[in-house]
């Protein structure tokens, strides 16, 4: 009797009772479906959370005005501009590792090219800001010099305001307006997809910063109209981050006159930082979720324990036969074990192709990348596998053990 | 102890037994099932065991059929030592040289006669394709050809009986060992099934039946009767066939 025939056997044995069967499995099932589904959901929040900060750009840290815990009172924020242009120059200036400090002001507008009308984000910025987020350009050019020093009317678009605005046409060398000012496209962005707060990033319209602070949108901080919305910097080298944070605290708080142990009127953020955290609580959901699975799994070991259990007792003339007919101990022990481990197997394999269903829902639903792990399922089967043979043992060593006399009479 | 049968018979008897005992704890107590039985089986002989309930029959042939260890005694099945063999061995003894049939048809449920037929030669390691081809022959023999892919509840008990008798004799066994062949079926298809070990003890097989029936054992060509545990009478197989004679019967 090979193993072959074994295996024939234990699917037959198993079809007989199919209920009593696919409860015994749901254990396994559950256990394997919540391994695969957690490991592959940890990897898809994992890989959003690494691409997030990959179209960020590297090394990336954002200045932005308003201190963090003012207790809601923002009272420098009428009496001072938080952050200038001189901000992002000086710290550009005093600062060995940072390599770009890029302004940016921005605000929601309408936009109008022909007879199609599209509200978007227009931002104003230098050069700069391009390379501190890693921004290639599709096509066309970025600003000039001499385009940022006349406050020229000349916009770089995102392929979103292609396709909405130019109906997917070059896009390049169109004209539009931005409220009521007509603006000529000198470019367009590469995609870089979902951004951090999941808004899409190439729904936006970069101008000069010039151009926006005189023409577009020059009114929108009411108070002055040196007010910037951020800086973007980037850092040479992520080793350096934590110190390039503490240099341009001291830097801004010395320029701003802050004294003392006085709140700054900015903060400075780590965009991958933020990512990570969410990152990082995904995966401890996961773990824990994870851990809850492996009872289960356990649990699923020993329902098939106690059904294998009862299988040998039902089955002990079947037993006695067996072993009449020729039928070595070891080929009973077999013929029990490769039942509980095909009990296990097809309860992990379901439990892994349910986890897969349920990690590609959660990946759809969350916007995350799908990304159903190999290993995880070959080990959550194994681990399946292992539990069916390790519960099944003792099952199967009870079965080996009748004596034929008395399980040929026994009814 | 009066002994029948050692005057005859050798070790190169098929089945050459010299005083083996069985017994099983009771109560506080032994009972003797089997108790110091000695005899030999030539090829090709057709016994009967007889005897009441509790004679020891059943426990004799389970002794025979190495389904069982004796206490004591020497048994030589095929010139071979077999009552001390491992249980691994014994098991590999039956598969290749005993054939078992019960009083009950003993089938797996949910499996067709064919494979039930098949069990032994699995067990003996044959390929699925000449185990499949054998077992369909073993059944033609005993009249089920149309039968094979039937359930055992699609038959009736004198062909489920059949299908044991085919799985009995598939991998041609040196020993058919059967236990009230006939005791759970009616006296018209209890005598189809005695015609069928007729057949197979003309085709030169060795059968020895268990049985409390005197008609059952009045087919068989050699008696021996059992009574508490020991050999009473051995009424020897037919004097024409030669060199078999003598040893007659030696009540206590």
């Amino acid at each position: 009797m090979n193993v072959l025939d074994s295996l024939q056997l234990a699917t037959r044995a198993l079809r007989v009772n199919k209920l009593r069967s696919a409860l015994t499995m749901l254990g396994i099932v559950v256990g394997v479906a919540a391994v695969v589904c957690m490991v592959s959901v940890g990897a898809g929040a994992q890989a959003e959370v690494s691409e997030r900060i990959r179209t960020l750009g590297a090394n990336l840290l954002l200045v932005m005005p308003g201190a963090l815990n003012s207790g809601g009172a923002r009272l420098e924020s009428g009496t001072q501009p938080t952050l200038t242009e001189e901000d992002a120059a000086a710290i550009r200036r005093a600062l060995a590792d940072v390599q770009v400090a890029a302004p940016l002001l921005s605000h929601a507008m309408p936009l109008v090219a022909g007879n199609r009308s599209w509200t978007t984000l227009v931002a104003g910025i230098n050069p700069d800001y391009l390379v501190a987020r890693e921004w290639q350009l599709a096509a066309g050019r970025s600003f000039t010099g001499s385009e940022l020093e006349t406050a020229a009317k000349v916009a770089i678009v995102g392929s979103i305001i292609v396709d909405e605005l130019f109906e997917g046409r070059a896009g390049f060398g169109e004209t539009f307006r931005i409220g009521n000012v007509p603006f000529t496209v000198i470019g367009v962005l590469d995609k870089k997809g979902l951004g951090p707060a999941g808004r899409s990033q190439d729904d936006v319209v970069f101008i000069p910063l010039s151009t926006a602070k005189s023409r577009v949108l020059g009114a929108v901080h009411g108070t002055t109209r040196d007010a910037l919305d951020f800086i973007s910097i980037k850092v040479a080298d992520a080793s350096a981050i934590p110190d390039a944070q503490a240099d341009i605290e001291a830097l801004l708080r010395q320029r701003h006159r802050i004294r003392g142990d006085a709140a700054s009127d900015f903060r400075i953020e780590n965009p991958a930082d933020v990512l990570n955290a969410r990152g990082a609580s995904v995966r401890i959901l996961g773990y824990l979720l994870i851990a809850i699975a492996s009872v289960s799994l356990v649990v699923g070991g020993i329902s098939i324990m106690n059904i294998m259990l009862v299988s040998v007792t039902e089955r002990t003339r079947e037993i006695g036969l067996r072993i009449a007919v020729g039928a070595r101990r070891r080929d009973i022990r077999r013929q029990f074990l490769i039942e509980a481990l095909t009990l296990a197997l097809a309860g992990g394999l379901f439990g892994a192709f349910l986890g897969a269903a349920a990690a590609v829902a959660i990946a759809l639903k969350a916007g995350w990348p799908i990304l159903i792990s190999p290993w995880a399922i070959v080990l959550a089967c194994g681990f399946a596998g292992v539990v069916g043979i390790s519960f099944g043992l003792y099952p199967a060593h009870r079965a080996a053990r009748l004596d034929p006399i008395v399980a040929l009479r026994f009814e | 102890m009066v002994i029948s049968g050692s005057a005859w018979g050798s070790e190169m008897s098929l089945v050459h037994v010299t005083g083996i005992s069985k017994q099983y704890a009771c109560g506080a107590g032994f009972v003797r099932a089997v108790s110091d039985v000695s005899l030999s089986i030539e090829p090709g002989e057709f016994v009967a065991i007889r005897g009441r309930s509790g004679s020891g029959k059943s426990t004799l042939m389970h002794l025979l059929g190495l389904l069982e260890r004796p206490d004591c005694g020497k048994y030589v099945l095929k010139a071979r030592e077999v009552a001390n063999l491992s249980e691994d061995a014994r098991s590999s003894i039956r598969s290749d040289e005993i054939g078992f049939i019960f009083q009950f048809p003993a089938l797996l449920p949910r499996v067709s006669a064919l494979e039930n037929v098949e069990l032994p030669l699995a067990y003996a390691g044959i390929r699925r394709q000449e185990r499949r081809a054998r077992a369909k022959d073993a059944l033609d023999r005993v009249g089920l050809a149309d039968r094979v892919h039937h359930l055992p509840n699609q038959l009736s008990g004198g062909e489920q009986q059949r299908v044991v008798i085919a799985r009995a004799v598939v991998n041609n066994p040196s020993l058919i060992l059967a236990d009230e062949p006939t005791g759970a079926l009616d006296s018209r298809t209890g005598d189809e099934i005695m015609s069928l070990f007729a057949g197979l003890h003309r085709d030169g097989r060795t059968i020895v039946v268990v049985t409390h029936a005197a008609e059952v054992a009045a087919r068989a060509r050699r008696q021996i009767t059992l009574h508490d545990g020991r050999i009473v009478e051995d009424i020897p197989s037919q004097p024409r066939v030669p060199g078999k004679g003598g040893g007659g019967s030696l009540p206590q």
